[in-house]
């Protein structure tokens, strides 16, 4: 079974191999993260799945509901969105002039392809699913609550609601813990792990903190100057003495 | 060949004196991020200050020159006097408040220059040495234009050097890479921003005093200045001086040959030039993508529905309008009308403005198509008003599509000045274009149906007909439309992550609040029976930019009480003496005071006295 | 200057004789109703508003008109077509005025002219220039004092024959104003003079010439002579340019409202020497009326008068005298009763006309010339309005009804 497969990606800015024959499979209900230096390509790698940029060359190809793989390499956002990927930001992006169950409500009413209504209210649209994923993220108390005054921590979870309003069956979460307390990290990526495991959805995160990967992750990526060098479980990459070169060894340092 | 040269050298003259026009407005932009809209009026100031100072001096070249740079200097000072009183105060204002404000100080300019003065255009005598003419391949050439030609390079060559040269060059060059990383240097970024304003200032001046050798210090400039300075500064890139200059050399030599082969195309070659490039160029020929706007970082309250005393009110003020023709005299039944006609306009670029986040300065570009569209289909095929007003919102939204359909992907200032070319071109057609649109003489006769003849029926079928449109409207912005509509607005990527069209969702926006428009403007074509090219002027766009700003943007009350409010107030202030002076310095105060509007600071008061009873 | 106080003065009593018998201080004032574009054209404007107040005081000075006081209330429209429109329903409605007058931009007066005829009331436009307004447009209500676009054209047309010009170039503001003055120019000259050419065309946005390649581009054409229908701003850059480019040397340059002093002044020690000009030759008219005009001026003002205060002057006489004519203040009345009546101006007398309800205040032809460093015109001589007019027959063929 394959939620993702990526077949030799290639993205050069300028002069500069961005990303260079990247290839992975990725299966449902599986947490995979992609790690690297800084500059290793992790970004571009990520935005060419997410529909921000364009492959130079290679493919993605996604699972569709009935298990046939659509390709969506190149696609933009909305249509990737539209395949069922639902994805959170590095730096948490939420609809400022919304209520939080309103963020939700409106994931929910571009999920349900109602966005070209005019007519019934928008805030009426749902409101038992949009506060049943408020609930899963725990964010159920803060419901009423303008999404702009929300602190940090909570703002990552209604981005995770957000983004699970699609039922997607892949997540890509770009440095999900990124500005977080260490607590609030741990119980954010408990969150996606229960939930990957429960709906059976597949999980693809970037990550700077080398805790967070190594206790949530069930298989790790590891690129460098835009090529893949190592892939493996936490025990192998730990163990992988090219990672402990370029990486760790840097990291410790 | 000959006549080639002459008319090439013409352009290039014309290049520089666009240039000089040009220059202080990109530079003002560059660091402070305003687009000041009085640049125009510093210009004009520096031509009668100009003729003030060299109407007194000795007529040889060193007094001249003198005269020039004492009228340049005193325009400077009168723009950091400006920067200091208003514009320091407003820096974190959302764009479109502070070209509000700039447009505030023209009124008040154009009131002092008046009374300082006087009504007479001013021309200082020529010294003979100025009146003489260099040949060129056996043809005449102007020695002053000579000397233009020369004076615009090497006003950008100075400007370049003081940039690149000195400490303070690169403390503003790098206050307009990032504003920030200067504050943390520890720079005082105020007296940097005064500095700058006042330079930009200064060109200004130095602009208009230059151009007394080539005409005369009058009270039209101010405008006919602002519009081309924008259109070079938007053409060649906002806060680029380089690109100001290659933009000004364009559109100068083009224009020389441009009337030489289509002597009627004038106005409006500038505007398709400045269309074309933005549309290849969507940030100029040598400008560089803003960096995210500020209006996305301040956080806004989400919008609720009004409260049950507010709906109570609203209700009230609802019957008691449509009561209004058995307590009103007939004057104030006019005036009543139109508020009606203003809501619907200012609620249309609300639309866009607000939820959109779509800037317009052009708004008023599909009001004048509806009133068109109503005067032509009264005119042209002589049907009932019901087919006007129908067609009239349908010909409006589909020019507004076919044009949004080019400019959408645009944000911010960029937005606000193609819409701005698009109305001015619009503008162009309908003034210069006699046979069709009887130029500014108008289409007369557009009285409505016998029916609705009757004043009292003319205001219920406008209230209904504004009213109801504007009621849809607001509903419009409660259901997912205008809910997804605000969430591209709220944030551009986190919408694109949720499957959200942008740009078609913001195309419909502009195209409905085009239709919109264009039946507030059919509405106001039977209400006052005539249609002009003023409906499409740039002084009608800047009605419903202060209609909805007094209102408040971030409300949906907003553009319905700015409306009444400012149509009230205008028809008042239009019967006083000195009206401009007036009208100018309250949109300075509402700015300075009352930034969030009426209902913005009726809504924050009302928060704030719910707050201590509760 | 008390002399010439006292001839207005007996001139305005001999126009108010009906009413002035039973002059009476109580009776309420004739209210005017006056709306031009104070703020957006100033130049013309204000020079305007002091004319007509001069003549209110001296009409009143003389007893006002039907035995009751003028009274003028009097608005800026902002050069706005639909504010001029809601003033003059403020005007009608709560001031109560008896008539509406007024209008500098031709669009102000066309709308302010059919708002008059769709409420049935009075309108007398003071300055627009447009054809239109009594001729296509015209209506019972409407009357207009000054001489119209194709009147200033047909009384410059004369001289220009006289030119023995057979290349001519024109360079007209691209608006309705410039574009119709053009148009007549061309059907006149080639009316008197046929086998006159027109070489080349020139059509500056109005206030935004760009002077010096325009001024190329009609060099370029090499005329024998030049028709001009800028003005204010753009003619002094204009002129400006084509001086130092040569433009105007030996060519015969015509031009309208150009000998106005309003447009003179700003040329100065540059104004072209012989152009063929309309305007008024306000330094050296010596006749008494003119003087009597001038001086009353001056001495209210402590200004000269300009072409605006001519025409802001004569708007009240030529008011007074239909009114009193008429006997009434009754719309239907004064429609009818302003026709033909005869009214006095600095220019001397003129009448309403009754064909076209134009009135017959003629303007002076002349040449330009320099003199003491300003602008003058010279070998003037003043052009009755109804020399310049088109045959009745044409006249009736353009006004619907």
């Amino acid at each position: 079974m394959t939620a993702l497969a990526v077949h030799n990606l290639h993205k050069r800015f300028g002069g500069i191999e961005a990303v260079a024959d990247v290839s992975f499979t990725l299966a449902p209900g599986e947490l995979l993260a992609l790690i690297g230096p800084n500059g290793a390509g992790k970004s571009t790698c990520f935005n060419m799945l997410n529909g921000q940029l364009r492959p130079d060359a290679g493919r993605v190809l996604l699972a569709g509901p009935d298990g046939t793989m659509d390709d969506i390499t190149g696609l933009p956002p909305p249509a990737i969105w539209r395949l069922g990927v639902g994805r959170t930001f590095q730096i948490a992006a939420s609809f400022a002039s919304m209520t939080v169950r309103e963020n939700v409500q409106m994931a929910l009413l571009s999920h349900h392809r109602r966005i070209w209504r005019v007519w019934h209210a928008a805030s009426r649209h749902a409101p038992h699913a949009a506060n049943a994923l408020l609930a899963r993220v725990g964010m159920a108390a803060q419901a009423d609550r303008p999404a702009g005054e929300l602190a940090y921590g909570d703002l990552k979870r209604l981005e995770l609601a957000v983004a699970l309003a699609n039922t997607p069956r892949l997540l890509l979460m770009d440095e999900p813990t990124a500005g977080m307390a260490p607590a609030e990290r741990a119980a954010l990526m408990a969150l996606a792990r229960t939930i990957a495991r429960t709906d059976g959805m597949a999980v693809l995160f970037t990550e700077h903190d080398m805790d967070t990967v190594f206790t949530t992750a069930d298989r790790i990526l590891v690129l460098n100057r835009g090529t893949l060098i190592a892939e493996g479980t936490p025990t192998e990459i730990r163990a992988n003495p090219e990672v402990r070169a370029v990486y760790l060894g840097e990291n410790q340092a | 060949m000959d006549l080639f040269l002459l008319q090439l050298l013409t352009g290039l003259a014309g290049a520089s004196t666009l240039f000089l026009v040009a220059a202080g407005l990109t530079v003002i932009f560059g660091v402070t991020r305003v687009v000041n809209f009085a640049h125009g009026s510093l210009f004009m100031l520096g031509a009668y200050i100009a003729w003030s100072i060299l109407s007194r001096l000795p007529r040889s070249p060193e007094y001249f020159v003198l005269g020039l740079l004492a009228a340049a200097l005193a325009t400077a000072a009168i723009g950091a006097v400006m920067e200091l009183a208003l514009l320091r105060r407003i820096y974190r204002a959302p764009e479109m408040l502070q070209l509000l404000a700039t447009f505030g100080v023209v009124l008040v300019v154009q009131d002092a220059a008046l009374w300082l003065w006087g009504p007479v255009d001013l021309a200082v005598s020529r010294p003979p040495w100025l009146r003489g003419a260099i040949t060129v391949a056996g043809l005449r050439f102007p020695f002053y234009d000579a000397v233009l030609i020369a004076v615009g390079p090497l006003v950008l060559g100075l400007l370049l050097l003081l940039f690149h040269r000195t400490r303070w060059g690169l403390l503003v060059r790098a206050a307009t890479a990032d504003r920030d990383m200067v504050a943390a240097l520890g720079v005082d970024q105020r007296w940097l921003f005064t500095s700058v304003f006042a330079l930009g200032a200064g060109l200004a001046g130095l602009g208009g005093a230059l151009s007394m050798p080539q005409g005369s210090a009058n009270l039209h400039m101010d405008l006919a200045v602002i519009v081309d300075a924008f259109v070079v500064v938007v053409v060649g890139g906002m806060g680029s001086l380089s690109g100001a200059f290659l933009a000004a050399l364009l559109i100068g030599v083009l224009q020389a040959f441009g009337i030489v082969l289509l002597p009627k195309i004038t106005l409006v070659l500038v505007f398709l030039v400045m269309a074309a490039v933005l549309v290849l160029r969507p940030h100029g020929l040598l400008g560089k993508p803003q960096a995210e706007s500020r209006a996305e970082a301040e956080t806004l309250a989400p919008i609720r529905p009004a409260p049950a005393i507010l709906r109570r009110l609203g209700l009230a003020a609802l019957l008691l309008a449509i009561a209004a023709p058995f307590l009103a005299g007939p004057y104030l039944l006019t005036v009543l009308t139109e508020a009606a006609i203003a809501v619907l306009f200012a609620a249309s670029l609300h639309v866009m403005m607000g939820p959109g986040g779509m800037a317009s300065f052009g708004h008023a570009a599909w009001f004048g198509i509806g009133a068109y569209a109503a005067a032509f289909t009264a005119q042209g095929l002589g049907t009932s008003m019901a087919v006007g007003l129908l067609l009239a919102p349908l010909c409006a939204g589909a020019v507004a599509l076919a044009v949004g359909g080019l400019v959408v992907r645009m944000s911010g200032v960029y937005l606000a000045m193609l819409t701005l070319a698009f109305a001015q071109i619009a503008w162009a057609i309908a003034f210069q274009w006699v046979e069709l649109t009887g130029g500014d003489n108008g289409v007369l006769g557009v009285w409505p149906d016998p029916w609705a003849a009757n004043p009292r029926t003319l205001y219920w079928l406008a209230l209904a007909l504004c009213l109801g449109a504007t009621l849809l409207l607001r509903r419009l912005l409660y259901a997912p439309f205008g809910y997804a509509l605000r969430a591209t607005r709220d944030s551009p990527l986190r919408a694109a992550a949720i499957g959200l069209p942008l740009p078609r969702l913001r195309l419909a926006a502009f195209a409905i609040a085009g239709a919109a428009a264009g039946l507030a403007g059919a509405v106001f074509a039977y209400a006052k029976g005539s249609v002009f090219p003023t409906y499409m002027a740039i002084p009608h766009s800047v009605d419903a930019l202060v209609t909805v700003l007094l209102g408040g943007v971030q409300t949906i009350a907003g553009p319905i009480v700015g409306a009444v409010a400012y149509t009230v107030l205008q028809s008042w202030l239009l019967t006083s003496e000195f009206w401009r002076i007036k009208l100018g310095l309250l949109i300075l105060l509402l700015v300075l005071a009352f930034p969030a509007g009426i209902a913005g600071a009726t809504h924050a008061a009302w928060l704030r006295w719910r707050g201590r009873s509760a | 200057m008390p002399i010439a106080r006292r001839t207005l003065l007996a001139a305005a009593a001999t126009l108010a004789a009906p009413g002035t018998i039973r002059a009476q201080s109580t009776s309420a004032p004739i209210r005017i109703g006056e709306i031009n574009s104070y703020t957006a054209i100033p130049a013309f404007t204000v020079p305007y508003r002091m004319g007509w107040q001069l003549a209110v005081e001296q009409v009143n000075a003389a007893g006002g008109v039907l035995g009751r006081k003028l009274e003028v209330i009097s608005h800026d429209d902002a050069g706005k077509p639909p504010d001029a429109v809601r003033l003059a329903g403020a005007l009608l409605d709560e001031s109560k005025v008896d008539l509406l007058a007024g209008g500098f931009l031709s669009n102000v007066g066309l709308a302010l002219s059919d708002y008059a005829r769709q409420r049935r009331r009075l309108f007398v436009a003071s300055e627009p220039l447009s054809d239109a307004l009594v001729w296509e447009q015209g209506h019972r209500y409407c009357y207009r004092l000054r001489p119209s676009t194709y009147m200033q054209v047909a009384m410059l047309v004369e001289d220009a024959v006289k030119l023995g010009a057979k290349r001519w170039v024109t360079v007209s503001p691209n608006y309705e104003y410039g574009q119709s003055l053009v148009k007549w120019f061309k059907a006149l000259m080639l009316q008197r003079q046929p086998g006159v050419e027109f070489a080349a065309e020139q059509w500056p946005a109005l206030g935004r010439i760009d002077a010096g390649a325009t001024a190329a581009a009609l060099a370029q054409a090499q005329p024998d002579a030049i028709f001009n229908g800028t003005f204010g701003p753009d003619l002094t850059n204009f002129v400006r340019q084509g001086n130092t480019r040569g433009l105007f040397e030996k060519r015969g340059v015509v031009s309208v409202l150009t000998g106005e002093p309003e447009y003179l002044e700003p040329l100065g020690d540059e104004t072209p020497q012989g152009w063929i000009v309309t305007g008024w030759p306000v330094e050296s008219v010596t006749d008494p009326t003119s003087r009597a005009f001038i001086d009353a001026y001056k001495a209210k003002f402590n200004a000269m008068p300009k072409m605006g205060s001519v025409v802001g002057h004569a708007t009240i006489t030529a008011i007074a005298a239909g009114i009193a004519k008429t006997g009434s203040l009754d719309t239907e009345a004064m429609a009818d009763g302003f026709k033909g009546a005869g009214f006095p101006t600095p220019f001397g007398p003129a009448i309403w006309r009754p064909q076209d309800n134009q009135s017959t205040l003629g303007t002076y032809v002349g040449r330009t010339a320099v003199r003491g460093g300003k602008g003058v015109m010279i070998d003037w001589r003043y052009v009755d309005g109804a020399a310049a007019m088109p045959s009745d027959a044409e006249v009736k063929r353009m006004r619907p009804a």
